[in-house]
This record gives C-alpha cells, structure tokens and sequence, in this order.
C-alpha cells in the first residue's frame, strides 16, 4: 500500500500476499458457482438474473476491495466513486423508468 | 511569450532549462501557459467560423433561395452549392456544424481548458497541472477532432446534417458520410475534455498551495473544479452512444433503429433499437454540457467583479455550495428535453421538479453577484462592464428557461425560435461576455500590455445593442409558432402561403414575424463587425498596448497576480503560502485596498 | 519549481497525484461502460416477447476466458507487491504471466468472433430457415453445418449445453434457393450488435491495458533503478487499470454469456 512509510516490512506485505491467493481461490469458486447456477431451472428467469448478478457483484467487491486495495483507499477516492455510483444509477433507473411510464391511454401491446 | 519578460524583475532565480528549441516550447509544450494560449486561440478561431457559419444561415432564412453575397463563389467552388445558393442540405449542414463547433469547439475549449489551463494553477499557487503531458494529450487529441470535423464539410454529400443532437434514425439514415466523420471527430473531442477533466480534478484537489485551503479558493477555481466533474462522469455516456451510433452506420446495426423502419424503402436492417435510448444518452451529457457552459464563465464574472467594486464577492460559501448543487443536480435534469416523446405524468413529473430545483442555486449565484455590487468602488473598465451586461443578460437566459422546464408550457414552445432565443441568451450574451471580459483582464497577466479601453468599449456596447436585436424579436418569432431548423426561414408556413393555397390563415406566420428575420440579419452583419475592433485590439496589443507597468495592475487579490509576467516555466520560484482568502479587498485599516493572499501578515 | 506529490503522499489527502488521476479515470470509465450495460438493459427489456436470444455464445470458452483474466489480476497485484517487497525478478516473472493471459484472452475473443461471423442464418425461397456454420463455398452453392427450422423463433431460446452444441449435420444449399443471408455479425440482432460492441470496447482496453504494462515489463529496468518508488507507483497504476478491466469483464460475463 503507498500510505505505508517507505520501507514495508516482508511481513506486511507478506500477509497481504496470502490475503490475495484467499481472494483469488474465492474469486475461481464464484466463477464456477455462477456457471453452475446458470444451468439451474429456478421457477423463473429474473431468479437466474438475480443469482448471477449477486455472485458478480460478490465477484466486483473482492477484485475492488482487495486487488484494488478499495477497502483501506482514502476518503476523497471513496467520494469520487460516491458519486460516480450515484449516477450510474441514475442514468439506468430514470432511462428505464422513462421507458416503463407512459401518458394515460397509451396503447401497448 | 514564453521567455520574453515584459516587466523587469529582479532577484527571481529561474530552474535553468536548456533551451527547448521552437517546437518544444509553442509546439509540442507540456507548460499549462502555452497550452492554454494554444486553446484560446485554436477555440477563438473555431468561434469566429461558427459566427460565419451562422451569417451565412442567416442570409438564406432572410432571403430564401438568393446566392449568398460575397462567398457565393467560394460556396460554389468548394462545396458544390449550385449558383451559390444555400439549398436545404447545406444549411441543414451548417446549422448542425455550428452547433457543434459552438459547443464543443469554441465555448468549452476556451472556457474550460484556455482560462482554465492559464489561470488555475496559478490561483492555487502549483507549477503546472498534475499531468502537464497528459495535458498535451489533450490538446492535440481536440485538434484533431477539429480537424476531422473541417475535414467534413469537403467529403462528398458535405458535413453532418442532422443538427448538433443528431438523432437517429435520421442521423444513421443520411446516406452520406458526414455523420460518421462527426461521430469520429465526437469521439477525438470526448477523449480530449476527459483527460482535462481529470487533470484539473487532480490538479486541484493535490496541488495547492500550503495555506490554500478549499474554502480560500478563487470562486473561479470552484467553477473549473465542479465543470470538470461534469465532464468526467457526463461525457462518457455519449463516447458509448457515439460508438453505438457508429456501428448503426458503419456496421449496419440497430441501435437506435426501430422494427419497420422505412426510408422511403423498407430497411434491410435487424431493427430491435430505439431512438429513444439515443435521446436519453444524448441528454444525459446534453444538460451538464450546458452547466459546463455556463459555470466558467460565472467564475469569470466572479473574480472581475470582487476586482473593480473593490470589495469582497458577497455570499462566498453561497456561491460555493450553489456551484456544487448546480454540478450534482444537472445530472438528473436531463429529460425536460424530452417531454415531447411521449413520456409519462410520473417521469415527467419527476424531471419538471429537479428542473424547477435547479434553477434556484442559478438565482442564489445570480443574486450573490448582483448583491456584490452594492456598496462597491466601481471601475467601469471593459472587463467590469462585460460583467456587468452578463447579470441581466443570463437573467433573461435563465428566466426565459423557466417556461421550457413545465411540459405544459414546453408543449408550445419546445422545437420554437424561443427555444433559440432563450439558450443563446444563456450563451452569447451570456457566456461569451464573460469570456469576453476574461480575455481583456487576464491580457496583462499574459503579455505585460493591456488591451485598448477605447476599442474595448466601442466592442462592448456594439455587441450588447446587436446581441439584443439578434436575439429578442425570436421569443415573439417562438411564441407564434415559428419552428426550428428551417431552412427556408418558415416560408412555407406563412399566413400568405396558407392563404395562397386556400389553407386557413390563422396559424400563419405573420409577415410582420418573417420580415424580422432581415433585421436580425442586419443585427447579425453589425454584431460580426462589431468584432473587428477586438481581433485588431487583440493582436496589435501584444505589441503595441499600453505597458501595464507592473505584475497587478488590476491590484488584485489573487495569486496568478503575484506572478512575474508573464509567468516562467514553473510560475513560482518556492510554493508561495496563502494566508488568507482570495478577496480582501477594501479591508478597514490597511494602507492598501487589496491584500494579495500570499502576503505574510505584518508581525 | 517542480511538481509535487508525484511519487511522495500529501498529507490532508493522503494521495499521491496518479492515484487520484487514475481513480478519476477510472470513474468515467465506470460510466462509460454503465451507459452501454444500460443500453444492454433496455434493448433486452425492449424487445418483443421470446425474440431475445440465450444460449447463443458458447459458455466454457466464457468461462475459460474469466478464469484466465482472474489469473492475470492475481499476478498484476502479485507483480506490484513484489516491487513492494524490492524484487524486480519476481516483477518481471508474475507480469510476464500478466502479458501471456491477455494474449491468450484476445485470442480467445478472435476466436468467438471469427465463429459468429462464420455462423449463418439462411432464408430459403421456400420459407424454411437454415441456420449453421459455413463449411465451405462450392461453385453453385454452400455447405452449413446446421440444422433446419421453419418458425425463426425457434433460433432463440437455446438450452446450449455447457460445452456447445454437438455438430449437426452437414446440408447443402444451392445459391439458387436462398431467398436472404446473414452472418451472426452485429448487424444479425441488437442482441449480436451490443454483444460485439461491449465485447469489443473491451478488448481494446484489453490491449491498452497489455500495452502500457508490457512497455513497464520491457522497459522498466531503467527507471526501478532511477527512481524505484517512481516505478511502483506506475507499476499500481497500469495495475488498477487492469483490474478495472477484469472487472467489466466480471459483469460482461454472466451478462452475456450466461443470462
């Protein structure tokens, strides 16, 4: 980690190394496990979604988390991707929403 | 300009650096002064052709189907206009190429990246940007996007023609290849406001000075950090939308292209798309754009104006959380430009209130800098009054958009001349002055010389009196009806027409409402001469100006004053430290009405 | 004066500046590829009842692409925490790893690209539907291996088996019966068009990605031993950038292949 004094002892570093091998053998696991419950027939298709889309996102925290070091990242790196959440969000939940709403009467078969 | 010192200094020991040689140092430089300079005069350039752009649309609106004076010979050797008329695909051309250059060759490029490039760093007391030859990469990645875009207007079938938005399907549907050159250049010009972006976020946020907290900061500085946000996070939805659109064109896919469209023939296409998800990404980027705009240019009027009313701007911190509000709010705004697609009351509602929201931190950022005039030692020099033309101004912008943010009232008015009206108000008048007036109050920090303040008042009032006549007779010409984009100037809609072909009447365009179209030429023709005073006053005062006869002659607060002029390579011999916040001016007691930031306090 | 903070931490910020410029980037970037994952959405949402496609892509060629992406994100943060631990050797082995996955991950890509653009979708005069991968041209016609259906909506909702169809047989079809053609290209279905364009964009971050870590692995040596602190600051930013990459391609997976 660059926060750290210049010299990082063998330890520190060492111990982070056996942190990434766990986050590595999880990340192989949930690959497996997706592909796995991906041929599941779950009674319907958005449980699929849903199922795969946690795992990903289990999957997305970890790479961030740990590889990316997010998890001990200072508070101005955590508020530029604050924001940028917020409006990844925005632009898909109003985009969809504007396409689900439409005036009264409107036809759609 | 780079190593020429204007005014004589002493005592200021320089890094020695072997000298660069010409292409290093105004070429191919990473020095934040000379990229901005390059900027400024590269958008400046880019602004002037917008304006022909424009005249030229302007003369066939007024007189539909007549060859166009003066360069109806150059139209008709170069772009194929037959007899030098401007026939309907040519101004659809125009019209579509001065938007864009407009917005994204001229205001942005010299709002954002040449004040910015100039004058931050300096404010905050750094040596350079973050990243200086990522900066040039930013440089060069915009000039070849403008190149691409000139380079269209000489392809075959001419330049992009489905205006600045280029909505689909109409845009894929061109068979010509203007709009995949406009979607290239599109894609050069993003890449090029990103790696600004994160430049001056980097910049700012690790690069001041000691002292220079957040809250000491020019408002100036706040302005460029929130536009650089914007940037950031609007832009890169419409790079994906500008790729989605390139493979509908090049690659034939249906993005935007719904099932069972027909061109005159039925698409040989998988259809499946949505014109509406274009719309939406377009939009998405559209409305920051315009905050981006509009945020430099009321840093500008910031600064000039704590300057010459001698006294501090009022409502600082008001300012500064306005400024963040408007950055964070303008990204959810975006579908007021749409109400017109058959939205829902829901979502409709929804948009008509964070539009209706936003407009109050505009006013609360209108009010702090009309409030500062009050009281104030005002010197009416020529940047003080562009300032001071841009508060009503971009009041008459901003309250004129209030009617187009209700779907009720947009209903009338959205695709109208109103629409035109109120956002050149916003722009022209609006941003334009207030880069007018950085121009005439940063020339001295520039070049040692000041501008001509005879020259500077005759092109400030003639641009204020023509910007008028130019742009208020098209809220009456919106409000009656006149639409957009028409290349016959709405000929065809008039109550004569309809009379002739024994339509109704009523409905009609007056003839009274057509013939202003030929005193807004004529306003139009005034306002670019009107221009020739300041590109003269520009480059003849580099040489010729009046000596500023010291490092501040404005006796400002800020550091960028601090400097020798213009500044070396590095801007400060040792980090200056701050010790106070950027408009002491007039402070009780003090021998001087200004106190710059970095002074130390006397023991 | 020179710029400060380049390699030595800020204190009220605790950044040094390329931290802060690749978060930043990183961030447009996170929008970039959400506009696109938003498209994805609505097209699929969009589109009429049964005419979306599943089981198009083949999912352990996905699959084997993941696992070696995941295996070159392991070795990115194993190289930089190497440099950390002042072992330029181990650096050059585990990024030498690095270069070999993407490799093999763009290959892999051409691959699935080449065999979409191969796979076509034959419309004959007689209304029947031939779908199937070219074998070859012959003078008067072509070969498919593939299959005949005659409602196309029998195309989309394939329960592909883990390891890809098994081989249909081969038919023959002369150029005289074919009423349209057209490969499985991004012009076949806006599911093929953001598939490709997702998938594409990518890839070329795939490659930028390779190039600016592989100049570091060739041309490192030089400045590890100028400036070392220099270097594995570098070495983390090219690292973060390409994590975002195996990121993106942690949602592009089950998205596409799976879902």
């Amino acid at each position: 980690m660059s926060d750290h004094t210049h010299s990082d002892s063998h330890d520190n570093v060492a111990h982070h190394v056996r942190r990434y091998l766990y986050v590595f053998a999880a990340l192989i696991v949930g690959t497996v496990f997706t592909v796995w419950a991906s041929y599941i027939h779950f009674p319907s298709r958005e449980i699929n979604i849903a199922v795969a889309l946690v795992i990903a996102s289990c999957k997305a925290f970890l790479v961030a988390g740990f590889f990316m070091h997010l998890v001990s990242e200072k508070k101005m790196i955590y508020g530029i991707l604050g924001f940028t959440a917020f409006f990844f969000v925005g632009l898909m939940a109003l985009t969809l929403w504007s396409y689900g709403d439409f005036p009264p009467f409107t036809v759609t078969h | 300009m780079q190593t020429a010192h204007a005014i004589p200094h002493t005592g200021v020991h320089e890094e020695h650096h072997e000298d660069a040689g010409f292409w290093r140092t105004y070429i191919f430089s990473t020095d934040h002064k000379v990229i901005g300079i390059q900027y400024g005069v590269t958008s400046l350039a880019f602004l002037l052709l917008g304006f022909c752009l424009m005249l030229m649309m302007r003369w066939q609106i007024a007189h539909p189907s007549e060859r166009v004076p003066l360069v109806g010979g150059l139209l008709e050797k170069v772009l194929g206009a037959s007899q030098g008329k401007m026939d309907p695909q040519l101004y659809n051309s125009f019209g579509a190429m001065h938007g864009t250059i407009m917005v994204f060759l001229a205001i942005v490029p010299l709002a954002f990246a040449a004040f910015g490039n100039y004058v931050v760093p300096l404010m905050i007391g750094a040596p350079d940007m973050a990243f200086p030859r990522v900066n040039m990469a930013s440089y060069q990645s915009y000039v070849i996007g403008g190149v691409i875009m000139l380079v269209s207007f000489f392809i075959p079938g001419g330049a992009a023609q489905a205006g600045w938005t280029s909505y689909s399907p109409l845009a894929t549907s061109i068979a010509t290849n203007g709009q995949t050159f406009w979607l290239i250049g599109m894609v050069f010009l993003i890449t090029s406001s990103l790696l600004g972006a994160v430049n001056f976020i980097a910049t700012i946020i690790q690069l001041r000075a000691p002292g220079m907290t957040w809250m000491r900061m020019p408002f100036f500085v706040w302005s460029q950090f929130v536009t650089a946000f914007l940037l950031l996070l609007a832009f890169p939805p419409l790079e994906a939308a500008g790729i989605m659109q390139l493979m509908d064109k090049v690659a034939h896919t249906s993005f935007f292209l719904p099932t069972g469209l027909a061109v005159s023939t039925l698409q040989n296409i998988s259809g499946g798309g949505s014109p509406l998800l274009w719309q939406h990404l377009f939009w998405f980027l559209g409305h920051p754009e315009v905050y981006v705009l509009i945020l430099p240019a009321m840093g500008i009027v910031a600064e000039v104006i704590a300057n010459n009313t001698r006294k501090p701007i009022w409502g600082y911190k008001s300012l500064v959380y306005s400024a963040m509000t408007i950055g964070f709010l303008s990204f959810i705004v975006w579908a007021h430009h749409m109400y017109m697609t058959g939205m829902g009351i829901r979502i409709a509602t929804f948009f008509q209130t964070t539009t209706m929201i936003i407009s109050i931190p505009s006013v609360i950022i209108l009010t702090c800098m009309f409030l500062s005039l009050w009281g104030g030692s005002i010197r009416f020099n020529t940047p003080m009054l562009f300032v001071m033309a841009f508060l009503p101004m971009f009041g008459i912008g901003g309250l004129t958009g209030l009617p187009l943010g209700f779907n009720f009232s947009d209903l009338h008015l959205h695709d109208t001349y109103y629409v035109i009206a109120h956002f050149h108000y916003v722009v022209a008048p609006g941003t334009i002055f207030a880069l007018f007036a950085g121009i005439y109050y940063w020339y001295p920090k520039m070049t040692g010389r000041m501008m001509s303040e005879f020259w500077g008042q005759v092109h400030f009032w003639l641009s204020l009196i023509c910007m008028n006549l130019i742009f208020q007779p098209m809220f009456a010409q919106g409000m009656a009806g006149m639409i957009r984009r028409m290349s016959d100037g709405g000929a065809n809609y008039t109550a004569a027409h309809n009379s002739q072909l024994g339509m109704d009447v009523i409905g009609g365009l007056s003839p009274t409402l057509m013939h202003l179209h030929v005193w807004i030429l004529y306003a139009a023709v005034c306002l670019g001469l009107a221009q020739i005073p300041f590109i003269i006053n520009f480059f003849w005062s580099i040489k010729h100006g009046k000596p500023a006869g010291s490092d501040n002659p404005w006796h400002a607060t800020t550091l960028e004053w601090q400097t020798p002029t213009p500044p070396p390579h590095g801007n400060f011999a040792k980090p200056p430290v701050v010790y106070r916040g950027p408009y002491e001016y007039s402070v009780p007691g003090h021998a001087t009405d200004f106190t710059p930031q970095n002074q130390p306090d006397n023991a | 004066m020179e710029i400060p903070y380049t390699t030595e931490i800020r204190k009220d910020t605790g950044l040094y500046n390329a931290k802060v410029g690749i978060w930043l980037f990183l961030a447009s970037e996170v929008m970039l590829f959400g506009a696109l994952f938003s498209s994805y959405i609505l097209l699929r949402v969009g589109a009429p009842e049964g005419y979306w496609p599943h089981g198009w892509l083949t999912v352990w060629l996905g699959t084997l692409n993941t696992l070696v992406l995941i295996t070159s994100s392991i070795t990115t943060v194993m190289a930089w925490a190497s440099l950390k631990m002042k072992n330029f050797g181990s650096f050059k082995l585990y990024h030498a790893i690095t270069l070999c996955c993407a490799v093999c991950f763009l290959c892999i890509k051409s691959y699935e690209y080449h065999d979409k653009f191969i796979h076509n979708e034959v419309t004959l005069k007689d209304g029947r539907i031939a779908d199937g991968h070219l074998v070859k041209k012959t003078a008067d016609g072509i070969v498919l291996e593939g299959h005949f259906v005659t409602d196309r909506k029998e195309l989309f909702n394939l329960a592909t088996p883990f390891l890809g169809h098994p081989k249909h047989e081969e038919i023959e079809i002369k150029n005289s019966e074919i009423a349209t053609m057209s490969n499985y290209g991004p012009a076949h279905h806006t599911y093929n068009a953001i598939y490709f364009t997702l998938t594409g964009l990518h890839a070329l971050h795939v490659i930028g990605g390779a190039v600016v870590i592989f100049y570091l692995w060739a041309f490192g040596a030089k400045m590890w031993k100028e400036d070392p602190e220099r270097f594995t600051n570098r070495v983390e930013i090219s690292g973060l950038f390409w994590h975002f990459v195996d990121l993106v391609w942690i949602f592009l997976f089950p998205v596409l292949y799976l879902l």
